[in-house]
């Protein structure tokens, strides 16, 4: 790394000379380290999908989610420092209360993405913090419909249809390309969702890992919520179904 | 001496009357005011205000009811406040009193179980454990001598019983089978008291027949009140918040009672 | 003209206008209830009533107003209801605190001590709650406290507190203490005659004092510990 001993990825507060904030860099990197994890908008809503990586066998099952409630009408999922993510989610859910109190209705996604990218932004810009190791996709449901944002390390946030973020984002994104999503329902999404983690896992790398679903849509009431057991069993069988008929097929071609 | 044809310095008249000074506000009574001499003035007294709540539990759930009335002293100014709440599927809230003082503690309320939902823990309020909250709040406030100038019920079913709850604006609380705020703790607790203690296994149905007897008997008595009110239901299947209701009245003989001309 | 225009129209606004009828805000209210405690030779006696009253309206017909804090250590307190409900969560709170600290149960006398600490913190802006502590002192012997609202307190052997407390405590006087009696013995005082003397003496009280009566709710306190019974009272 051409960054190393120059000096400049001392403080967030500093520049390089080619105009680079390599601590923003770094913390991008730990994003990029950490289990992937995807968001599909949809005609209906959104659904958000986390691989997990269980890093012991000893973590009780469920442990240190990666999939929060901010709002009852909005949901995040999250790349990078778990412990980073959860004061972003703290931060995220003040200002959404804070909202509901000044104007007496929930928040806008729209609203929230800038709130709290802003509060990332802010801690690139001294050298006494550290920046966020950590990007968070934030999805919501209102009258208006779905919506999407990806906030990263920088504090740069953009609308998105499908996102990916974390170890596999590269193939993540390439597989969510192929997707009609615009004309998909929450319900069609799910299967989609779980069978692109299933399918970018790195069984060599990472052991074992849970996948986490959430949805928020039309289907759910505006609600933001964890994907139903029946459904995100259902959608687990397809994805390893689908999996192993397309190794099937190039084992053929072979 | 040729008069000028315009006035060299002029003088507004007097505005009209019963306003406000130009550049000041309307002195609204019981607002709070800046510091004085004699200190910071908070809101001891109310301003929109709303009448009773009636609460009775039966043999499987709490039936609450209030009107929808919204007094200006006097004045009966807006016709459509709902005051009860369902807080979750085991929960209900009445409320008396100062309406802004329960929109303020409803609005911080509903944030809380928006929260409390949030962690997705399988936890939710519990009626006791509501109560038993606001006892907190209502006592914090009055020994602040900045009280909130409500009376609340809490209503729902807790360890599949039902449970009945009561606080004041000076953190006076406890559980009863029957509880009713205002002018229905004269004119209606009587009626509850003494239906409930004849029928101790009451039922849904008898106890919402009750509540709106009382209802009824409130808007011909209490003059603060209103025949459009909302009744509350809590049962282990669930709450809801039903109405308004409006109930039909008959003021046919109210010319013959004399003593009032 | 001038000066006129310039006249504040201030003066026209409104001190007098009509609100609605309501007094001053008062942070306290009287909610009713007779606490009464006896200590014996080797037991004590408290008892309170379970009515709760605001003005002539009765609120509640089932709020004993005594408290059990340790094994052998029950607390009767009435007065302003907000205030007994606090002051009781305070002093459970403490007791809490001190069982983890200690890995023990507080003491009567101790609890009797801290009470009246707690009471007299808020010298200035008082609890109005009127406390009788009832226990079994270190050597097993009954033990009765009673204070005042802020903390002043003595060991009796008898007390009446409460509303109906100036009605009872002559009557106990003249029972117990054998007052203004000729030639009366003192006799040590058996558990079966004191519980029949609280609920004769509460009896007694409901048919007089408007805040007291629906029923009373008495407790034993021996040193194997508490046995607590209610006895209906006119409820009129």
């Amino acid at each position: 790394m051409s960054s190393i001993g120059t000096g400049y990825d001392l403080s967030a507060s500093h520049f390089s000379p080619d105009g680079r904030v390599f601590q923003v860099e770094y913390a991008q990197k730990a994003v990029e380290n950490s289990g992937t994890a995807i968001g599909i908008r949809g005609k209906d809503g959104v659904v958000m999908g986390v691989e997990k990586l269980v890093t012991s066998k000893l973590y009780e099952q469920g442990a240190n989610k990666r999939l929060f409630n901010i709002d009852r009408h909005i949901g995040g999922a999250v790349a990078g420092l778990l412990a980073d993510a959860r004061t972003l989610v703290e931060r995220a859910k003040e200002e959404s209360s804070n909202y509901r109190f000044s104007y007496g209705s929930p928040i806008p996604l729209k609203h929230l993405t800038d709130r709290v990218s802003g509060y990332v932004h802010a801690y690139t810009l001294h050298s006494a913090v550290r920046p966020f190791g950590t990007s968070m996709i934030v999805a919501s449901y209102d009258a208006d419909g779905p919506e999407m944002f990806l906030i990263e390390p920088s504090g740069v946030s953009w609308g998105y249809y499908g996102c990916a973020i974390g170890k596999a984002k590269q193939q993540a994104k390439t597989e969510i390309e192929k997707l009609k999503m615009k004309d998909m329902s929450m319900k069609d999404l799910v299967k989609e969702v779980a069978k692109i983690i299933y399918m970018v896992h790195d069984e060599v790398k990472d052991k074992s890992f849970e996948l986490e679903m959430s949805w928020v849509g039309e289907a759910t009431d505006g609600k933001h919520q964890l994907v139903p057991k029946d459904v995100h069993v259902a959608a687990e069988k397809y994805a390893k179904e689908s999996l192993e008929e397309s190794d099937d097929s190039d084992e053929e071609e072979l | 001496m040729a008069t000028p044809a315009f006035p060299t310095s002029f003088v507004p008249g007097p505005l009209w009357g019963n306003g406000p000074t130009p550049g000041q506000v309307y002195n609204f009574p019981g607002a709070a005011t800046a510091p004085d001499q004699w200190g910071t003035q908070r809101t001891l007294n109310p301003s929109v205000t709303t009448t009773s709540v009636l609460a009775v539990k039966y043999k499987d759930g709490v039936v609450m009811a209030a009107d929808m009335l919204g007094s200006y002293g006097s004045l009966a100014r807006y016709r459509n406040c709902p005051r009860l709440q369902k807080i979750n599927d085991k929960t209900i809230l009445g409320c008396s009193g100062d309406y802004a003082d329960f929109q303020f503690l409803s609005n911080i309320i509903n944030q809380r179980v928006v929260e409390e939902e949030c962690l997705n823990d399988g936890f939710s309020y519990t009626p006791p454990g509501l109560h038993s909250w606001l006892t907190r709040v209502m006592y914090n406030r009055r020994s602040q001598f900045n009280p909130l100038w409500n009376t609340y019920l809490v209503g729902g079913i807790h360890q599949e019983k039902p449970f009945l709850g009561y606080v004041d604006k000076i953190g006076i609380a406890y559980e009863a089978d029957t509880i009713a705020t205002g002018f229905g703790a004269y004119l209606a607790l009587p009626i509850l008291r003494d239906a409930v203690e004849k029928n101790k296994k009451m039922e849904e149905k008898q106890a919402v027949e009750l509540i709106d007897r009382c209802m009824k008997l409130l808007f011909y008595r209490d003059a603060r009140s209103l025949n459009k009110y909302q009744v509350a239901v809590v049962t282990k299947k669930g709450s809801e918040i039903r109405g308004p209701i409006v109930s039909e009245a008959n003021w046919e003989i109210a010319h013959m009672v004399k003593g009032y001309e | 003209m001038e000066a006129m225009a310039m006249m504040p129209y201030q003066q026209e606004q409104t001190n007098h206008i009509e609100r609605p009828i309501q007094h001053r805000f008062s942070p306290y209210d009287f909610n009713g209830g007779t606490v009464l405690a006896i200590a014996g030779e080797d037991f004590a006696v408290i008892a309170s009533d379970t009515r709760l009253m605001t003005g002539f309206s009765i609120l509640a017909r089932d709020v004993p107003k005594t408290t059990q804090y340790t094994t052998n250590t029950v607390v009767g307190s009435c007065g302003f209801h907000g205030d007994v409900l606090t002051l009781t969560k305070v002093i459970q709170t403490r007791l809490k605190m001190f069982t983890y600290l200690h890995q023990k149960e507080m003491d009567t006398s101790s609890v009797a001590a801290m009470l009246s600490t707690v009471l007299y913190y808020r010298r200035f802006f008082p609890y109005y709650v009127y406390n009788i502590v009832a226990g079994i002192d270190t050597e097993g012997k009954g033990c009765v406290y009673s204070f005042d609202p802020v903390g002043s307190y003595e060991r009796e052997t008898y007390r009446a507190g409460g509303s109906a407390s100036s009605m009872l405590q002559p009557l106990l006087d003249n029972q117990i203490g054998m007052k203004n009696q000729e030639g009366a013995k003192q006799v040590p005082l058996a558990k079966a005659k004191a519980v029949a003397l609280v609920k004769d003496v509460f009896t007694s009280a409901a048919e007089r004092d408007i805040h007291t009566g629906d029923a009373v709710c008495i407790h034993v306190i021996t040193k194997q510990g508490t046995t607590k019974e209610t006895y209906p009272l006119r409820r009129d």
